[in-house]
């Protein structure tokens, strides 16, 4: 998963970072657990798998251990028991080689509001040791551009808005070609156009082979982004795996539009069918499973007299999955 | 920490450092950090990869063209490209602090303040003396700051004085500010955490602050001599002066003595300098940083005059700071100016090393 080599030499001789991810993961922990002092356990044996090259959505209510494990992550704060592996290097023990791989935008963006946004990025970059000093005004150029805040770069950062302070962080996160952009709520404050250019964004830097780990309470955000995601709920990862076959955990729902209500759930009812439940015109109900031929119910339905308007299959969306999984809408933890 | 930094630095030093040379993010809308379009040469172009040509770190960059395997870039695999940490790369954080710290407003107007203090000094004494009496109200003796009888006979001597009504009070206190920000402050802010997964390395990082608060420690003192050499030699005359030993020195001599006078009393603050950047790393609350240094610093002030407590006096850190006076003797009278040298020293190793102790095994939550 280390990529074509394009210069067999110098990979040949340079042992780095570069080649030692294991097994395509990108980010590995076990077991891995923070508690903070006066004794709340913040994280509790995590075990996470971010596969290379996923986009990967990390999702939980407020609370419940996300921002914590990606301090963790970072290196910025030392985990109490347990590992954690990124770019193959234990964290926070090898942060310096790893880092300047990564691009990460945690908890919003912090920025130094009397300097403009250029500026900010300038230091940011210079605090990178790795950093080519030569390329940095051309790498911040592009970051800018790359965001959309050429026009701001010389405005102080303060002056900036919500939406604009998110860009600049991202464009911090984007100084260099990473292999991991780590992105906390990147969406925040942005508008509905913001944030379809950030979806964007995220396609395409994964197009070009960066993972991305993204953690979201949005989950149609999560849903059309993502490929992997992980659900944490009060310090524990309850699921994590491709977004479809967590979608395809709960079941859909079986949706009849009639004039008849009543007798479509009397029909349904007699098929076997699960779980109905009337409301108007519209009589839904778990979806039978995948051998059940649905147009066998459809034609029972108009058989027994019912007229159907509509007829269709709710597929799950991740949200449903959630709600199944934590039982919980997105409340804070307590 | 340090030994994991150590070790990380020292493969930097060998061998691998990737940069954002080459290729760019591809076919996005932003070209890549650094295609072959940029304007200056060296930048450029693609590096040759160092360690397949020179084994040693320090070997420049030739601009010899693309070489044949880079090419021209291509969007894939940025990362695989790799290049040389030089040492002088690790300078751009500081660099970049000190950038930071001078273009700040709240630094620069801590820098006026400092500047206006000769100035009122000045003023006051051309005021005091206008009618042909000297200071001190009819040879009070020991009244005043030092040396400020002897400002009307020669401006020169306004440096002095102004350092010595400065350094137990506004100098140090201007200190306590930029240092118990240092750390705090970009806590309280939360440019920490970036700067920290930059990755700046936090011993570095500690260093380049301490570093640059030491350059401010310079740069405030020195904005104090300068003001009040200008003002001296603005409303009083310049010439040959008289020492604290009687002997007469030529202006030269004033100037150099001036400028070694300076120069310890910037030394002078490199306790309070230490001591503040400790307190930053405590908290994540610039302003509590700022306050408990300056607190502390009144309180030490406070406590040295206290006979009771002479035993304790001369570890406290601004025991000997009026001792550069004793460089207007002839000879120089060193022994109060190598405790306080020796004391400063001492209080930077104790609390350089409590704050690097403090900072490396901080949890970053700001």
């Amino acid at each position: 998963m280390t990529g074509s080599v394009r210069e067999p030499v110098v990979e040949s001789t340079v042992e780095s970072v570069v080649e030692s991810v294991d097994d395509g993961a990108v980010i590995r922990t076990r077991a891995l657990t923070k508690r903070y002092r006066g004794g709340q356990l913040a994280v509790d044996g995590l075990d996470l798998t971010v596969p290379a090259g996923s986009v990967f959505g990390f999702l939980g209510p407020n609370g419940s251990g996300k921002t914590t494990t990606i301090r963790m992550l970072m290196g910025l704060i030392e985990p109490t028991a347990g590992s954690a592996r990124v770019l193959g290097h234990p964290m926070p023990r090898a942060a310096r080689a790893v880092l300047p791989h990564v691009g990460a935008l945690i908890e919003g963006p912090a920025l130094y509001g009397f300097l403009s946004g250029r500026d900010n990025l300038l230091r940011y970059d210079a605090a990178d040791p790795t950093a080519d000093p030569r390329t940095r005004r051309a790498r911040v150029t592009a970051a800018l551009e790359r965001v959309g805040l050429t026009a701001a770069a010389g405005k102080k950062a303060k002056a900036y808005s919500l939406g604009m302070k998110q860009r600049l962080g991202l464009a911090a996160a984007l100084l260099r070609p990473r292999r991991l952009l780590v992105l906390d709520e990147p969406t925040n404050g942005l508008d509905p156009q913001g944030m379809r250019e950030i979806r964007s964004l995220v396609r395409e830097l994964a197009a070009e082979g960066t993972t991305v780990f993204l953690s979201s309470h949005l989950l149609d955000e999560i849903e059309q982004v993502c490929t992997h995601a992980a659900v944490m709920a009060q310090g524990r990862l309850i699921v994590q795996g491709p977004v479809a076959d967590l979608a395809a955990g709960a079941r859909g729902r079986l949706v009849v539009t009639t004039p008849d209500p009543a007798d479509a759930a009397r029909v349904l009812k007699e098929q076997g069918v699960a779980d109905v439940v009337l409301a108007e015109e519209r009589v839904s109900a778990e979806a039978p499973s995948a051998d059940r031929e649905l147009a066998d119910l459809n034609s029972a339905l108009v058989k027994a007299g019912v007229r159907v308007r509509g007829f269709s299959v709710e597929r799950a969306s991740l949200e449903d999955a959630f709600v199944a999984l934590t039982g919980e809408g997105f409340d804070v933890a307590g | 920490m340090s030994r994991a930094e150590a070790a990380v630095a020292d493969d930097g030093n060998t061998s691998s450092a990737s940069t954002g040379i080459g290729p760019g993010p591809g076919p996005g809308p932003g070209p890549g950090p650094d295609t072959s379009g940029t304007t200056s040469g060296a930048a450029g172009i693609p590096q040759t990869p160092p360690i397949s040509r020179t084994p040693t770190p320090t070997g420049p960059p030739t601009p010899t063209g693309p070489p044949t395997p880079a090419g021209p870039p291509t969007p894939t695999r940025a990362w695989t490209r790799i290049r040389t940490l030089t040492w002088t790369w690790t300078f751009g954080i500081l660099r970049s602090e000190l950038l930071t710290t001078f273009r700040r407003w709240r630094t620069l107007a801590l820098l006026g303040v400092l500047a206006a203090v000769p100035i009122l000094v000045g003023i006051a004494v051309k005021i005091e003396t206008s009618d042909g009496s000297s200071t001190g109200r009819g040879g009070g003796g020991g009244a005043g700051p030092a040396f400020i009888s002897q400002v009307t006979n020669n401006g020169l001597f306004l440096v002095f004085t102004a350092l010595a009504v400065t350094l137990p009070f506004f100098l140090p206190m201007a200190i306590g500010v930029v240092a118990g920000d240092a750390i705090a402050g970009e806590a309280n802010a939360g440019t920490l955490r970036y700067l920290l997964t930059a990755p700046a390395g936090r011993t570095r990082l500690l260093l380049a602050k301490f570093a640059t608060v030491m350059s401010f420690c310079l740069a405030a003192t020195l904005v104090v001599a300068l003001s009040a050499l200008t003002v001296g030699a603005l409303l009083f005359p310049l010439g040959d002066l008289t020492t604290i030993s009687g002997t007469r020195i030529d202006l030269a001599d004033g100037l150099l003595r001036a400028l070694l006078i300076a120069l310890v009393v910037a030394a002078s603050l490199t306790g309070v300098a230490a001591l503040g950047l400790f307190v930053s790393t405590l908290t994540s609350s610039g302003i509590a940083a700022m306050a408990t240094t300056v607190g502390l610093l009144i309180t030490v002030q406070i406590l040295d005059q206290i006979p009771q407590l002479h035993a304790l006096q001369p570890y406290f850190f601004p025991h000997y700071w009026l001792s550069f006076a004793d460089l207007m003797r002839e000879p120089v009278y060193w022994d109060d100016l190598q405790k306080n040298l020796g004391l400063q020293a001492l209080y930077a190793a104790v609390f350089g090393s409590a704050a690097w102790a403090r900072f490396t095994a901080k949890d970053v939550m700001a």
